[in-house]
């Protein structure tokens, strides 16, 4: 039984989606259904420092989001997580499984491992890993957004 | 509010299909009352969303979630189809907040609705624990509830 009290946010670790350099920067509690999120993903991407996102599907709010996140893990798998998540954001009409596939293939996939990966327990079970310590840290809507390095508010 | 160790005041309500329940039909399992603003509010629709995400844990611990709003059950069946969620909600509509004023969560005029407020009912219909949001524009974290429950 998974423990959803009250906890501190996870400090970064090595098998989080980070990209940019230096120590300051945001971690997002993020669902890629979300129009608040697509909005701020932009200006997140292009803010400069560290960009850290962690999953935070809503699935009863945005039925395709459990979908979405997990291709954006499978793609992360291949390395192209961070160009998933932003295809995602910057197309959110086009979200259906035929539509990942091309986008998949546009980024050089194997599509046979995508597939495989984005239904797969394991990555299930990693994308309910971000989402639980985003519940047990009290995150309410989506984008939760803390600055780096201390984990502070942001907003 | 409420106090903790009171007898939770019983009531009969219309859920979103327009049938009667009262916290009476709780009795012998413990029943989290989620009192909530309004129907198609942004808040009220993340607040119902995020518990939604995480109504199988609150029932492995044996709670029942059921909401509760001076909205018709009309609303209350076509907001729960918009949220796509399935918790049972409650019409404390007529006469208008009777419940939410009998828990102490009743915000009066201009208002005139429910505050945010979560009150654990025990298995002997005794209030378990209470929690008001500072404001309607605030509400607690599911974190929040499995605090109570541990």
């Amino acid at each position: 039984m998974s423990d959803l009290s009250s906890a501190a946010i996870p400090p970064v670790g090595p098998d989080d989606h980070v990209c940019g350099e230096g120590e300051e920067g945001v971690l997002v509690y993020a669902d890629l259904a979300c129009p608040l999120c697509a909005a701020d993903w932009p200006r997140l991407r292009e803010r400069g420092g560290r960009l850290v996102f962690r999953h935070f599907p809503v699935a009863s709010k945005h039925p395709r989001s459990p979908a979405l996140h997990g291709a954006v893990e499978a793609a992360g798998r291949q390395g192209r997580f961070f160009e998933m998540v932003d295809s995602l954001y910057a197309d959110r009409g086009r979200v259906d499984d035929p539509h990942l596939w091309e986008r998949a293939e546009r980024l050089g996939l194997d599509l046979d491992r995508f597939e495989a990966d984005r239904r797969s327990a394991e990555v299930e079970a990693r994308v309910r890993r971000d989402f639980e310590s985003g519940i047990r840290a009290g995150v309410t809507s989506t984008p939760g957004i803390f600055g780096l390095p201390g984990l502070y508010s942001y907003r | 509010m409420i106090a903790v160790g009171d007898q939770a005041p019983d009531f009969s309500l219309r859920d979103q299909d327009g049938e009667k329940v009262s916290l009476s039909d709780y009795r012998g399992r413990k029943v989290m009352l989620v009192f909530y603003p309004g129907d198609f509010s942004p808040v009220c629709g993340d607040q119902l969303s995020i518990y939604q995400e995480v109504k199988p844990e609150i029932a492995e611990k044996g709670v029942e979630l059921v909401g509760i709003s001076v909205d018709s059950f009309f609303a209350h069946k076509a907001f729960q189809e918009k949220l796509g969620i399935d918790t049972t909600l409650l019409s404390d509509f007529e006469p208008k907040g009777e419940v939410a004023r009998a828990y102490g969560s009743y915000l009066d005029a201009p208002l005139g609705f429910a505050n945010r407020a979560l009150v654990l009912v025990d298995e002997d219909g005794k209030v378990a624990w209470t929690y008001e949001s500072p404001n309607p524009g605030e509400f607690p974290g599911a974190n929040v509830i499995f605090d109570a429950l541990s």
